[in-house]
């Protein structure tokens, strides 16, 4: 089994619209819906490990600690317009289920979905 | 040519995919099967001559891999469970390839091959670089000649999308039945990339039409039909293929000038080549005859080129038979080039009229064969001072330098108003 980093990306100007991005309420609860039935999905199937949504980018402290003290920034790491909204981490057989569930999350959640394997065992 | 330096060439055409296929599934690692495949041919190289051809060329190169790899691995400490498995087996077997059920096993691992090079999660030049060099042996700096990129370039290329398929397991499968039209389907469109590149290319001025690749693709998709004989879409690929490669001496004028199709010197076409692209446009008739699933793209794509090689002459081409199959390629892809193609035929049956009001239609205001079609339908219908800007504009867009050639003659050829 592989384990797998499923995040969401989107972006920061969606974020400030009335819904997040979602076209009206009831599309966003209607995604909320379908994402909690996806990550049921997973864990029905055994291959959720952690699943989470992320706050505003804005709300992230960056911090340094190499140095003799620590060294803490407010803000996301990189000013880039696109951030991750969300994530999965999965534990499945191979690229192919990953590639699978993650057409369904993304149509879930509605947001692109980039599918990264992790380091790891067999 | 010698006798052995024939049957090493032979055997490369015929036995590289299948060596590197029957490797890659043993230690489960694409390096280690392209290396020892490759070793496997150098050493026969040196020792086929010395000692003969052996009896079964095949068995020996798998023999030779299995035994090269095997080396490598015990060599290099780092190793991952299916290698020590492989590794494990051999010291109680011997290194030799497992016999049981060794033919339709190792039918099955060539399309794995296939399957994993045209992988949809890998960039589309890196399945293009992949399948030409794991399947059909092509070296890398073919490959690179191929594609005009530099070396170093296609080397990386090809190591990356190795490294990703390790990386992100890619598995090494067939895909389930659900996935497998979809998939087949990604495999025959890098096959057809191949094929183009070779029949119109892009970027090489000096070989406007490239035999290597063309013959190189048709190759390629011989062996996926072998592997897949009831695919209608490979049957389709395949005839369309052979139909466009009869043609290719007459393609190109003794002063590198793209040749129209109706002007082509029809007696140099290849009648071998146009007979077995026809027999299988046949039997796919055939299988949709007989209630099968309807025809893709390719076989619709035959079908028209076989229209166009059934007549001596140019005249007696049956326009009304290819605009009815540009009408069901639509209802297939309904995009603007096909539709594009759709009017060149148009313009033959209803006149150059009817054809213009409908390629005005389409907005491919980037691509040089509709500014190309414009061009000549103005010609025809003598409006010059718009067709030869239609036909600067085509010249500008176009790549190949033997279409360049073709377009800048015509243009040359209207009148000064």
């Amino acid at each position: 089994m592989v384990q797998y980093l499923m995040s969401v990306w989107g972006s920061e100007e969606d974020l400030d619209k009335p819904f997040g991005g979602y076209e009206s309420e009831e599309q966003m609860q209607a995604s909320f819906a379908a994402t909690g039935a996806f990550n049921q999905k997973l864990m029905d199937q055994g291959y959720f490990v952690f699943a989470n949504g992320l706050d505003s980018p804005k709300t992230a402290t960056v911090v340094d600690g190499m140095g003799d003290k620590p060294v803490y920034t407010d803000g996301p790491y990189t000013e880039a317009k696109e951030f991750i909204g969300g994530f999965w981490v999965i534990d499945v057989p191979n690229l192919d289920v990953a590639l699978e569930l993650a057409a369904e999350g993304s149509a879930a959640c509605l947001g692109k979905v980039e599918v990264r394997p992790m380091h790891g065992a067999e | 040519m010698t006798d052995v330096d024939d049957a090493i060439t032979r055997a490369h055409h015929e036995e590289w995919a299948r060596v590197v296929a029957s490797l890659t599934r043993r230690f489960g690692d694409l390096d280690i099967a392209e290396d020892a495949a490759a070793e496997a041919f150098t050493i026969a190289v040196e020792r086929w001559p010395l000692d003969g051809v052996p009896p079964n060329p095949g068995a020996w190169l798998t023999t030779t891999a299995n035994r090269r790899a095997i080396d490598r691995i015990r060599r290099e400490s780092k190793r991952d469970d299916k290698q020590k498995e492989a590794v494990a087996l051999a010291n109680i077997q011997g290194p030799d390839e497992p016999s049981l059920d060794r033919h339709s096993a190792i039918e099955d691992d060539r399309l794995r091959l296939l399957f994993t090079c045209c992988h949809p999660a890998l960039a589309p030049e890196a399945r293009i670089a992949l399948t030409l060099r794991m399947v059909g042996g092509l070296t890398v700096p073919e490959i690179a000649k191929a594609f005009l990129v530099q070396e170093t370039t296609m080397g990386q290329r090809i190591t990356r999308a190795k490294n990703k398929i390790k990386a992100a397991h890619i598995p090494y499968r067939v895909p389930e039945a659900a996935d497998l039209p979809e998939r087949v389907s990604g495999v025959l469109a890098v096959l057809f990339l191949v094929f183009n590149e070779g029949y119109l290319s892009s970027g090489d001025h000096e070989n406007p039409v490239r035999g290597d690749l063309t013959l190189e693709a048709i190759r390629l998709t011989r062996l996926v039909r072998a592997l897949l004989p009831d695919d209608g879409e490979v049957a389709g690929l395949l005839a369309l293929m052979l139909l466009i490669e009869a043609r290719r001496t007459a393609r190109v004028s003794a002063t590198g000038e793209l040749v129209r199709l109706d002007e082509q010197d029809r007696g140099s076409w290849d009648l071998a080549l146009i007979a077995e692209g026809h027999a299988l446009v046949r039997e796919r008739l055939a299988v949709v005859a007989g209630g099968g699933p309807g025809p893709g793209r390719y076989q619709i794509l035959a079908a028209i080129n076989a229209v166009h090689t059934s007549v001596r002459d140019a005249r007696d081409t049956d326009w009304s038979q290819i605009v009815a199959l540009y009408d069901q390629m639509i209802r297939v892809d309904a995009s603007p080039i096909i539709r594009l193609n759709r009017a060149i035929a148009v313009a033959e049956l209803d006149g150059p009229e009817v054809a213009l009001a409908e390629i005005d239609r389409l907005g491919l205001d980037d691509y040089h064969a509709f500014h190309a079609t414009r061009a000549d339908l103005l010609r025809r219908l003598g409006r010059s001072g718009e067709s030869r800007a239609a036909y600067d504009r085509a010249i500008e867009l176009a790549e190949n330098a033997a279409e360049v050639a073709l377009l800048t003659r015509r243009r040359d050829q209207l009148g000064r108003i």
